[in-house]
């Protein structure tokens, strides 16, 4: 409808593959993964990334056998999120909790490659998401970023807000900040 | 000594049932009370307003893009649907309330002179010069009378 409502960058996939069957197996085993990615192609290639990491199955010996989009069962309700990652830095491996307080688990997903895109300076391919889990116990919230934001009847002010400059170069009256 | 007053500037706070004006977006210029505090920087809005086109869907609005206006739904709870905030909405007269704003009254205002034709920009210009007239025949007996005491 409006650029408000058009879908992030990033989508959740379910991806379930397999080996391919062979005569030992003929019915080889199903693993699947929630996977973030921006479109079907690059999910697909995660699926292997990660599966070759976990077992030995690679792309050549294995097949996809679905794929399908996971969306957001209540994208109107405001959740927490705690986001554990694996990622590497320019000197080594590290892992990470973090927490986001977004409407759905890919808003999460994007803050997240947002914040350690800019704290950090790591990308899409360096990240490793490990486990997204919505936390609906506020006592179990573990950041004081989130933290605060729970506190009961929260309320603050917006002091100095400045407006957007026009395009005139010269203005008549000094910019009010306070409203 | 001289005695000071000192008293606390009156912030319109961001808080749960604030009504927001939304100033940029597809929205821009509708109203909307505020049903969640998301972060510092954004939060989650509601505008199930009585009139068809002044309705605005739950959604996430940056604060970037609202200015707070005075009013209040008292007691909104935190997260409440649309259902719950469409009653208090009404029971609270929010429309009736807006609309007796100096904001809401400047820009219908504005709208309606932007949208005159010319025969009836030039009624408005002949009115004006008729009121002008009447207030400047006051004035003139009123300096008269000074003068002369």
């Amino acid at each position: 409808m409006t650029d408000q409502f058009i879908t992030g960058r990033l989508t959740e996939y379910q991806v379930i593959g397999r080996h391919l069957p062979t005569e030992a197996n003929p019915t080889p085993k199903l693993y699947r993964m929630r996977i973030f990615a921006p479109n079907t192609v690059v999910a697909k290639s995660r699926f292997w990334y990660f599966m070759a990491q976990l077992r030995k199955l690679k792309k050549a010996n294995g097949e996809i056998v679905s794929l399908n989009v996971i969306n957001e069962k209540r994208p109107l309700k405001v959740k927490n999120f705690g986001i554990w990652i694996r990622y590497d830095s320019r000197s080594g491996t590290h892992n990470m909790y973090k927490e986001f307080r977004e409407m759905s688990r890919t808003d999460a997903v994007e803050a997240l490659y947002q914040d350690m895109a800019a704290r950090h300076r790591s990308r899409f391919g360096s990240i490793n998401i490990l486990k997204v889990v919505e936390v609906d116990n506020a006592d179990n919230i573990r950041r004081p970023y989130i933290k605060q934001l729970l506190q009961k009847n929260l309320k603050f002010p917006l002091p100095h807000r400045s407006a957007k400059p026009g395009k005139k170069l010269f203005a008549y009256s000094r910019p009010s900040t306070f409203a | 000594m001289a005695d000071i007053d000192v008293t606390l500037a009156s912030w319109k706070l961001v808080e749960v049932g604030r009504l927001v004006l939304i100033r940029r977006g597809p929205f821009a210029g509708k109203l909307a009370a505020i049903v969640e505090i998301v972060d510092h920087r954004r939060v989650l809005v509601d505008g199930p307003s009585g009139e068809e086109k002044k309705i605005v869907p739950r959604h996430v609005l940056p604060l970037a893009h609202a200015t707070l206006t005075p009013f209040i739904i008292p007691q909104l709870p935190r997260a409440a649907g649309t259902g719950p905030v469409k009653k208090l909405w009404a029971k609270n007269e929010i429309d009736g309330k807006w609309a007796k704003s100096n904001f809401a009254q400047k820009t219908d205002r504005a709208e309606r002179r932007k949208n005159l034709t010319d025969f009836e920009r030039f009624k408005v210009l002949r009115l004006r010069k008729q009121a002008r007239y009447e207030v400047q025949k006051s004035y003139a007996k009123v300096r008269a009378a000074a003068a002369k005491s």
